[in-house]
């Protein structure tokens, strides 16, 4: 029990002692396994889902897209600065879309990444991005 | 708002700032109660005829002065954490304000549901009605519905400008390039004022700050108003 502890003791440890550079791959696969999350809990991808469970995915979709207040506390960005966040969801919001319409799907699930980025990110910052991708000098990988 | 030859705190509008007035008055009889005690000791022994030339040591009175200083700081030290952790609880907010520092005015951009977004400009002296406050009014102010928790996200476009609202115990830096948040709950409804605490340049003082903390449906029929005002 003592060893058992332990070494979910140094796992803990090893966690919390994850370097400031290792944070921007750890937000990377953070976004990704938040995107995983929102699929349903099954073993086949969305692509494979029979269209009747993918209609009620986009239904339960709706209704929390329409339950939506402001952004939540999102656990990857707990402290003061919250710049990170802002981007993470801009970004994933282009992501989201540009991986489901090279698929020629319904890009609806994108829409909570747009309404988080929408309540953070100050107007000018998503005017200045939008630019950017425009004139193709967006420094974010999309 | 802060009125002259004020001694205190602005009365509180947040529960977080009731809890620091109260921490506040619990330190400050701390204070008092030490100054004037070293105070008593000192007046004593300048005016008494006694003197003790020959030291001795007294490991009674050493224990004393030691324990003691160090029960009084446990007994400072404990609220202060306990307001510390309460100002960081996670709650997720019911509103997202994005609060934008430029030289010289403030604006507001409210974009959960529509974009609304409108800038905040110092009324100017002459231009004040009676019974307005000098260098306090704004032509916009930021409304906020009372007794839920507001996320402000604060930037600047910029310099670094500091947006506060003392009665809210609130105070974060405007860093351009950065959002820093913030929370607060507005107890009740009113009206509360800041100033810009970032030196910015000439226009430094004539930036202020003005919540309006009205009642949910008041918010509601205001934030449609300003949309079509907008």
């Amino acid at each position: 029990m003592g060893a058992l502890k332990g070494q979910l003791g140094i796992s803990l440890v090893l966690e919390r002692r994850a370097p400031a550079r290792a944070y921007e791959r750890e937000s990377e696969r953070a976004s990704e396994r938040a995107r995983e999350r929102e699929a349903p809990p099954s073993d086949r991808s969305v692509t494979e889902q029979p269209p009747a469970e993918q209609e009620k995915m986009a239904e339960d979709f709706k209704t929390k897209l329409e339950m939506y207040r402001t952004a939540p506390f999102d656990a990857r960005f707990p402290n003061q600065n919250q710049t990170r966040n802002c981007w993470q969801n801009y970004l994933d919001y282009h992501r989201c879309q540009k991986a489901l319409s090279a698929k020629g799907q319904d890009i609806t699930p994108c829409d909570w990444y747009l309404r988080v980025y929408k309540s953070l990110c100050p107007a000018a910052w998503v005017t200045k991005w939008d630019e950017q991708r425009e004139e193709g000098i967006f420094p974010g990988k999309i | 708002m802060a009125t002259p030859l004020q001694l205190g705190f602005q009365d509180a509008a947040s529960p977080v700032m009731e809890e620091l007035v109260h921490f506040h008055d619990h330190a400050l009889m701390v204070v008092y109660l030490i100054s004037s005690f070293v105070l008593y000791i000192i007046i004593t022994l300048v005016m008494m005829k006694l003197t003790n030339k020959h030291a001795h040591d007294s490991q009674e009175i050493e224990i004393v002065w030691t324990v003691l200083p160090a029960i009084i700081l446990i007994v400072v030290a404990l609220p202060s954490l306990r307001i510390l952790y309460l100002m960081d609880e996670i709650n997720n907010p019911h509103l997202t304000v994005k609060a934008i520092g430029h030289q010289w005015y403030w604006s507001y951009e409210y974009t959960d549901y529509k974009d609304l977004s409108f800038d905040s400009y110092m009324t100017p002296t002459q231009d004040l009605t009676p019974g307005q406050f000098r260098l306090l009014e704004v032509d916009h102010r930021m409304v906020v519905p009372t007794e839920s928790p507001i996320r402000v996200l604060i930037t600047a476009d910029d310099v670094i400008h500091s947006w506060t609202v003392p009665s809210m115990g609130v105070k974060m830096d405007a860093v351009p390039g950065r959002l820093n948040q913030t929370t607060f709950i507005p107890s009740r409804p009113g009206v509360y004022y800041g100033q810009c605490s970032e030196i910015c340049g000439a226009n430094h003082s004539f930036m202020p700050i003005v919540i309006e903390a009205v009642p949910l449906k008041h918010f509601e029929d205001w934030s449609t108003s300003m949309l079509e005002f907008t």
